[in-house]
């Protein structure tokens, strides 16, 4: 094989853990326990034999309900981040070990705490992906409630970030606490942090959110975008409205890294790959899938509609409450509208059209066609890297690790050791300067 | 029915808090030692109010570093969301395969109450009733989730049996949680909660609440009379007092190596700022812990060494090790969870309970 370096930048890789969502096939016999320690394990050592960044969880702070009933198709549960991370600490070495954190239902003093405890415990690994829950729904197993209005979300979360950064600068490069002080608009604290600054200063810093608010929030404090911009175009779109956005906060285009969570699908031929990949799409939109994904859209009960007949030519419900605890569709009209479309000038049932325009695997093919997908893909300034969510827990990952990781690795686009021993030094990212 | 005196197997639990440590290693290795001699639990303390780590995730740290000793950090729960605690905690279950304790403790300071600049300090009897409330709403999250409630149901696409799901509907006078977790069941159904019981404040929330509790005695008497209150307070609360063990907390210092305990106390434990310590060698303090627990007066002791490395060392191959040769204290553990090694009930699921299922709640106030 030939060393083709088509680009100097090299790609980056993350696993996501899958967990609580339609992705995951747990009808397939291969699935295992999404709770088990073993199964987390299983997926970090895999990730860190491919020499990934990093392993990442998300989160959500209460199971899904749809129609006021739990909703009970796809998988549901889920041990809490950081303490399985801080586990993962143990048995692995270099793998860098995300955690998903609401800065909502959180206060600044304890989570940077948490984190920093995390950072010392993993020797530098840790990464926090801030995200912004304000439903009503959620905020009913906490003390603050729904309080917080979904503009107000990232004017907290950027004070939270803020905040939790003074706490990590806060004991002098001696070692040394000193008091803090933080008076603002959504926290007045002060006193003394519990510990040193970390071995990465501040663990690294993603966002995943998609609107205005939250693409700016991200090009002024954090390291990585977590993105569903999957496809060429839209990727392309994405980098260049996000790498944009950073010079308006003095920084420089590689301060931040875009990664999609991406999905795949490899087979010994590209026919094979691809009837593969029609047959996991089956079996993640089951018919009650299908139906339930356009009660989603539509707001209202379709249960009496056959899944694989034609769309139903009603209205959806725009201020519906039918499906809580899932990130809120915010146009349903054009969703709608483009479902009916696509399934009219297609001859599409239900279940076809659900199938087609839902999460669609993002690359397929034979092992060296999907690491020529991927290269092309950064190559093209759509995306630095991806975060790779498996279908299947926890082995999903293996035939990734295992063949289309050599193959990016002979093209160059790939390393081939872990140089650094830290999260920011996989991601080619700076250690934040202190500002005691 | 109920023994006046504990004559069960003894139980030993050591803290293993190393000041100012952050890295998991030499917290690893502390917990090895301990189970080596095979104790029942150790104890990571935590407060917002002095430089440390954070002990829970210590805990999950050296999970996978050990097979079988319990692992019972302190948390919280006046600043701490019962909602994330209870996750936690339950998480910390599962990542240990059934190891996971939790001592419950509050946050009194003006200092800590300024970290958070949610509420000013409060008594501490309103904290500990807090504290109950925290208690009582994480065992019914822990409940919310019938062991059984992952079907996996291909033939009717259902992942789960969303009516062994239960919201928990608590209404504390603090706060209130609808439920259900989002952590399935943990192994041992509710991690093992310990109190410390020495503060006049704490001791309703450890009979009501706790598996174990810890007292300061400074005497065989002292501690059989605060046993005694305790199994009293449990039993008037509803539950079993036999559920309830009741630990000596002793500061040991076995700095003087072989040599025989200070004069002038006679191997019993000297008042000091920290409580009743233990100062001199592991035979004589082997001679007081079985002293102690021949009497009845407790159920095992909790062990803190005044210098971790060098303290528990001599505790596990001195006094341990002679307590293991006179057959007062195991050699092996029998079992592979906390509560196994404790001789604890895996409680039943009290939603399990309501729908007509056998079974009868163990150890839980009603
Ligand atoms: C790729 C991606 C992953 C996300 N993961 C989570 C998650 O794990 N937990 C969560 O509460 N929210 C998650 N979110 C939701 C965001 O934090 C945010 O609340 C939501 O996208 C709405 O913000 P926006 O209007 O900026 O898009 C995710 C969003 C994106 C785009």
């Amino acid at each position: 094989m030939t060393q083709r370096p088509e680009r100097h930048r090299q790609i980056h890789l993350a696993a996501h853990f899958p967990g609580v969502n339609s992705t995951t096939v747990w009808s397939d016999p291969r699935s295992g326990s999404h709770i088990d320690f073993s199964s987390f394990e299983h997926l970090a050592r895999t990730a860190e034999r491919g020499l990934f960044d990093f392993f990442f969880l998300a989160e959500g702070l209460r199971p899904r309900e749809h129609k006021g009933r739990i909703h009970d198709l796809d998988v549901v549960g889920r041990p809490e981040s950081l303490t399985v991370l801080s586990a993962l600490a143990a048995v692995t070495e270099r793998l860098g070990l995300a955690g998903t954190v609401s800065a909502t239902f959180n206060e600044p003093f304890e989570l940077a705490r948490r984190f920093a405890a995390l950072d010392h415990l993993s020797g530098g690994r840790a990464a926090w992906n801030v995200v912004t829950t304000s439903d009503a729904f959620t905020g009913e197993n906490f003390r603050r409630g729904g309080y917080l209005d979904r503009a107000d979300r990232y004017t907290r979360a950027a004070e939270f970030l803020a905040t939790a950064r003074e706490l990590w600068d806060s004991w002098t490069p001696q070692g040394r606490p000193r008091p803090f002080a933080h008076h603002g608009e959504h926290f007045r604290i002060e006193g003394e942090f519990t510990s040193p600054r970390s071995p990465q200063g501040h663990p690294v810093v993603i966002q995943a959110g998609d609107s205005s608010e939250g693409r700016e929030f991200a090009a002024s404090a954090a390291d990585v975008i977590f993105t569903r911009h999957g496809t060429l175009e839209a990727g392309r779109a994405f980098y260049a409205d996000v790498k944009g956005r950073l010079a308006a906060y003095g920084r420089h285009a590689d301060e931040l890294k875009i990664m999609p969570g991406v999905t795949w699908v490899l087979g010994d031929t590209a026919a094979e790959a691809q009837e593969k990949a029609a047959e996991i799409r089956r079996e993640q939109v089951s018919p009650q899938n299908a139906i339930l994904a356009l009660e989603q859209v539509w707001g209202v009960d379709l249960s009496s509609y056959d899944p694989d007949g034609p769309l139903p030519a009603i209205d959806p419900e725009p201020a519906s409450e039918l499906a809580q605890g899932r990130v809120k569709i915010t146009d349903p009209f054009a969703v709608a509208a483009k479902w009916r479309a696509l399934s009219e000038a297609k001859g599409l049932s239900i279940r076809q059209t659900v199938i087609e325009t839902t999460a669609r695997q993002s690359f397929i093919g034979t092992p060296a066609s999907v690491a020529e997908q991927m290269a092309e893909f950064v190559g093209a300034d759509a995306a630095d890297g991806f975060i790779l969510v498996p279908h299947l827990t926890p082995g999903g990952l293996d035939d990734f690790v295992g063949k289309v990781v050599p193959l990016l690795q002979e093209r160059g686009a790939y390393r081939t050791e872990y140089r650094g021993a830290t999260l920011r030094s996989h991601l080619g990212l700076r250690e934040p300067v202190w500002k005691g | 029915m109920t023994p006046p005196t504990g004559r069960g197997p003894l139980h030993l639990a050591a803290a293993i808090d190393l000041p100012e440590v952050h890295e998991a290693a030499p917290y690893a290795e502390l917990a090895l030692l301990a189970e080596r001699g095979a104790l029942d639990f150790v104890t990571l303390g935590d407060s917002f109010a002095r430089p440390g780590p954070d002990a829970l995730a210590v805990a999950a740290g050296i999970a996978p570093r050990t097979g079988r000793v319990g692992l019972v950090p302190t948390v919280t729960t006046t600043h701490t969301e019962p909602f994330h605690v209870q996750a936690a905690v339950a998480t910390l279950d599962w990542v240990s395969r059934g190891r996971a304790g939790w001592l419950v403790d509050v946050s009194a300071t003006e200092a800590e109450a300024r970290l958070f600049g949610r509420r000013p300090a409060a008594p501490r009897e309103e904290l500990w009733r807090e504290a109950g409330d925290v208690a009582d709403a994480a065992t019914r999250l822990w409940d919310s989730w019938e062991d059984d409630a992952e079907i996996r149901d291909v033939a009717t696409g259902r992942f789960i049996d969303r009516d062994k799901l239960h919201h928990v509907d608590f209404e504390g006078s603090t706060f209130s949680v609808r439920g259900p977790s989002i952590v399935p069941r943990p192994p041992q159904g509710h991690p093992v909660r310990v109190v410390d019981a020495t503060a006049p404040p704490a001791r309703e929330t450890a009979a009501r609440h706790a598996d174990v509790a810890l007292v300061r005695a400074a005497s065989a008497l002292q501690a059989d009379a605060a046993r005694a209150e305790l199994r009293g307070l449990a039993a008037r609360s509803g539950r079993d007092p036999d559920a309830l063990r009741v630990f000596a907390a002793l500061v040991v210092d076995l700095g003087g190596g072989e040599c025989a305990a200070e004069p002038g106390h006679g191997g019993g434990p000297l008042p000091t700022a920290q409580g009743p310590a233990y100062r001199g060698g592991p035979v004589d303090l082997a001679e007081l812990i079985a002293g102690w627990h021949r009497a009845g007066a407790v159920d095992g002791f909790h062990l803190t060494p005044l210098e971790p490395r060098r303290d528990l060392e001599r505790l596990v191959n001195g006094t341990v090790a002679l307590l293991q040769h006179r057959g007062l204290f195991r050699t092996f553990y029998p079992g592979s969870t906390l509560r196994e090694h404790l001789g604890l009930a895996r409680p039943a699921n009290r939603y399990a309970q309501l729908a007509g299922k056998p079974g009868s709640l163990v150890g839980e106030p009603s």
